[in-house]
């Protein structure tokens, strides 16, 4: 497997990094949000705030799936697999976080509930023909990159004329996300988030293109170039966004051009059409509710629909109040302003969903960035990263 | 050949059949047919003075030295795997324990969990491959045990392993003697065992030319001691890969730890296997390598004595033992910037030794 490395080249990046640090003006601060989980977690990983000027600021936002659920979304999942006696298929890092009451799938497995990890919503499909005399749900959750599978998935369901399979769709939409913490008062009136621009999504841009950020750059004036997860992507988007903001403008780039294109992938985005419509609301963890931000399955399938198929609650929870992943999804607070960060809150013993994916601010601060504790420790105001 | 087999003092109306035969109940159930299996198939392949006095124990006899004893379960799935099999490595993971304390191991025991329906042809390669890693590391298998599980209250064969060996004059290793200004030492690269592993899991299956790294270590220490005897620490970096033995060490000894991933032996094919399934390679189990830890003035003449060894030839120092109390392992990473690398999260991948 080739490229691997070609995007962490050190060599390269000290370019980069010396060309930030030589156009950046000193005399005022560059606060950009990366939204994708998978951009704050190669931040992190490859220690890119070290090589940025202390004036540039990385805020990051929502973009991570695990994150974003509410709680009582998940919950429904556990009684699924608890009550319904379902054999309960998602991806790893789902099965740990908490839900109300602590519990998670992990924990409802150890308990005795059919719960399976699965890499590919295929293995769940698989999983179904294999046991036809149990009911198969596959928990979907992910915005753009992951609904075109599990469209394909339903088709296939359905040419295969399954009756144990259904999908319990989760699946959000990143551009009502976006626009959501745009409208939101902490960056329109209170200044509380002062955002300068985004870095845009990676693997969802390769699905919905760039065109949908027009609006963005448009509308709110701020600018958006759109990067892959390697560091050097995040590097250069940086770079670009700098450069937007000396010269005053307010454009859509695409730094991801090997990847990204203007319309995205025509036949993706078919499949999704297809197979989902919008949902008139949806209650995103941190962002509250958020009008036509999620999709669900079209009545035309509505034989793979897991919330046709079995009655399951949506019971309002009241989170942790002093957990502080609702703000730290919306860019407002950093990991470290959070009072049960490190204590209690760790990965091992995640309180919040953000501790939990290594897409979550909280998981890729702690796992990575914890050294700069020290700096904390004499200097509690320093922003996180 | 005959129907009427005699090994040891014991006569059996049939062979034991290692073709098609299967492990029974009675296989562990101290009659006859336990005897047999034990005759004919691990005393045959284990053969030595202590095992044919057929007692409940081995008696012997140590040279002068402090004595070392370790354990080791070996549960891995699949029992066979590039490189492998569950019987060179239940010889492998004790061998290494036993020698990370500067050691040389002498004996071990070894204690079966069969379950029930268990190709007897399998646990004859397995035993096999056991007898030859126990000789390849110079070391008896001494005295041993067998159980039989019910079907499907095992998972075809568990292996538990215990060693004893001594420890030279003058050799005093343990994470307590971690230093700071301690060079790092890795004696090859990382991650191979683990990768192996998960080419064949369910689900997971994937072609790879990696092969596990599982091998005895206490060759390359003797000449790693022989040539530097005041070795600070060694350990093998197993489950949870070089990341929780550094953090480890870092806690055990009260300091801190700086690594630079440039220096990291880490084959492509790892590196590649490991990018695709999410996966830190830092993480990813190892059976067959170590991490040293040496007075700097030392760390070029024991890598040198390293490289020199077929077993240590990738050999490279990684990094250095600073003060802090807080015990942080950091790497700066090969992008320029600077993380920390914490102790594996959850479950990576379970059963991998």
């Amino acid at each position: 497997m080739k490229y691997v490395n070609e995007y962490r080249d050190g060599a390269l990046a000290k370019e980069i990094a010396d060309k930030i640090r030589q156009e950046v003006n000193p005399d005022r601060e560059y606060n950009f949000m990366e939204f994708c989980g998978g951009h704050t977690h190669a931040i992190f990983r490859y220690g890119i705030p070290d090589l940025l000027p202390a004036n540039v600021n990385m805020i990051h936002g929502p973009g991570c799936p695990v994150c974003v659920l509410p709680i009582p979304r998940l919950d429904a999942a556990i009684e699924l697999a608890v009550t319904h006696k379902v054999i309960l298929c998602s991806y790893g890092d789902m099965l740990r976080v908490p839900g109300s009451r602590k519990r998670s799938l992990l924990k409802a497995k150890a308990e005795g509930a059919d719960v399976r990890m699965v890499y590919s919503c295929m293995d769940a499909l698989r999983i179904a023909q294999e046991n036809p005399d149990q009911e198969v749900v596959f928990f979907a959750i992910g915005f753009e990159t992951t609904t075109p599978p599990t469209a394909l998935v339903i088709e296939q369901a359905l040419k295969l004329g399954l009756k144990n399979f259904t999908v319990y769709c989760n699946h959000v939409l990143t551009p009502a996300a976006i626009s959501n913490i745009l409208e939101s008062p902490e960056v329109r009136e209170l200044g509380v988030l002062p955002l300068d621009g985004f870095v845009g999504p990676a693997h969802v841009s390769t699905v919905i293109g760039s065109q949908p950020y027009y609006y963005f750059a448009e509308e709110y004036q701020k600018p958006v170039v759109i990067a892959g997860f390697e560091p050097l992507d995040v590097l250069q988007a940086i770079l670009m966004l700098v450069r937007q903001i000396n010269e005053g403008r307010a454009e859509v780039e695409n730094e991801f051009a090997r990847a990204v294109t203007y319309e995205g992938n025509p036949r993706a985005k078919q499949v999704v059409a297809d197979t989902f419509e919008l949902r008139r609301s949806f209650e995103w963890r941190g962002l509250g509710v958020v009008p036509y931000s999620a999709l669900k399955i079209k009545q035309k399938y509505a034989q793979f629909d897991a919330e046709k198929r079995f009655t399951v609650d949506y019971r309002s929870t009241r989170e942790n109040k002093s957990c502080e992943c609702g703000a730290i999804l919306r860019g407002v607070k950093s990991p470290r302003d959070c009072t049960l960060f490190g204590d209690p809150c760790t990965p091992e013993n995640p309180l919040g969903s953000c501790m939990v994916s290594s897409e979550g601010a909280c998981a890729a601060y702690y796992s990575y960035g914890r050294y700069q504790d020290r700096t904390f420790a004499s200097d509690k105001s320093h922003p996180a990263a | 050949m005959s129907n009427n087999c005699n090994a040891g003092n014991k006569t059996y109306s049939q062979t034991l059949d290692l073709v098609k035969g299967k492990v029974e109940m009675v296989h562990g159930s101290g009659g006859k047919a336990m005897a047999q299996l034990i005759d004919e198939l691990f005393l045959k392949a284990f053969s030595n003075k202590w095992l044919e006095q057929m007692n409940d124990q081995a008696c012997f006899q140590l040279p002068a030295g402090n004595v070392v004893m370790a354990t080791d379960s070996h549960v891995i799935s699949p029992l066979f795997f590039p490189g492998g099999d569950i019987g060179c490595l239940s010889v492998h993971g004790t061998v290494n324990d036993v020698a990370m304390s500067g050691a040389v191991p002498k004996y071990l025991s070894a204690g079966f969990i069969l379950e029930e329906g268990y190709p007897l042809a399998d646990l004859q390669k397995i035993v096999t491959s056991m007898a030859q890693a126990a000789e390849d590391a110079g070391v008896h298998i001494v005295t041993g045990d067998t159980k039989v599980v019910e079907r499907g209250k095992g998972d075809g064969c568990f292996i538990s392993t215990t060693g004893i060996g001594v420890v030279p004059e003058g050799i005093s290793m343990g994470a307590e003697r971690v230093s700071v200004g301690d060079k790092i030492i890795v004696s090859g690269s990382l991650g191979d065992h683990g990768v192996a592993i998960m080419s064949l899991r369910e689900n997971l299956t994937f072609e790879t030319t990696i092969e596990s790294d599982t091998q005895s270590l206490n060759d390359l220490v003797a000449s790693m001691v022989d040539v530097v005897p005041d070795i600070h620490c060694l350990r093998d970096p197993t489950r949870g890969g070089l990341s929780a033995t550094l953090n480890e060490i870092a806690q055990q000894s009260n300091v801190g730890m700086q690594i630079y991933e440039t220096q990291l032996p880490i084959k492509p094919q790892v590196n590649a296997a490991c990018e695709f399934l999410g996966l830190d390679p830092l993480f990813v189990a190892n059976e067959g390598k170590l991490v040293a830890f040496c007075p700097p003035d030392k760390a070029d003449q024991l890598l040198a004595a390293m490289r020199q060894h077929p077993k240590g030839k990738d050999a490279a120092i990684i990094g250095e033992v600073f003060e802090d109390d807080l015990n942080f392992v950091q790497m700066e990473t090969a992008f320029g910037g600077n993380r920390m690398v914490d102790w594996i999260n959850g479950e990576q991948l379970p059963r991998i030794c």
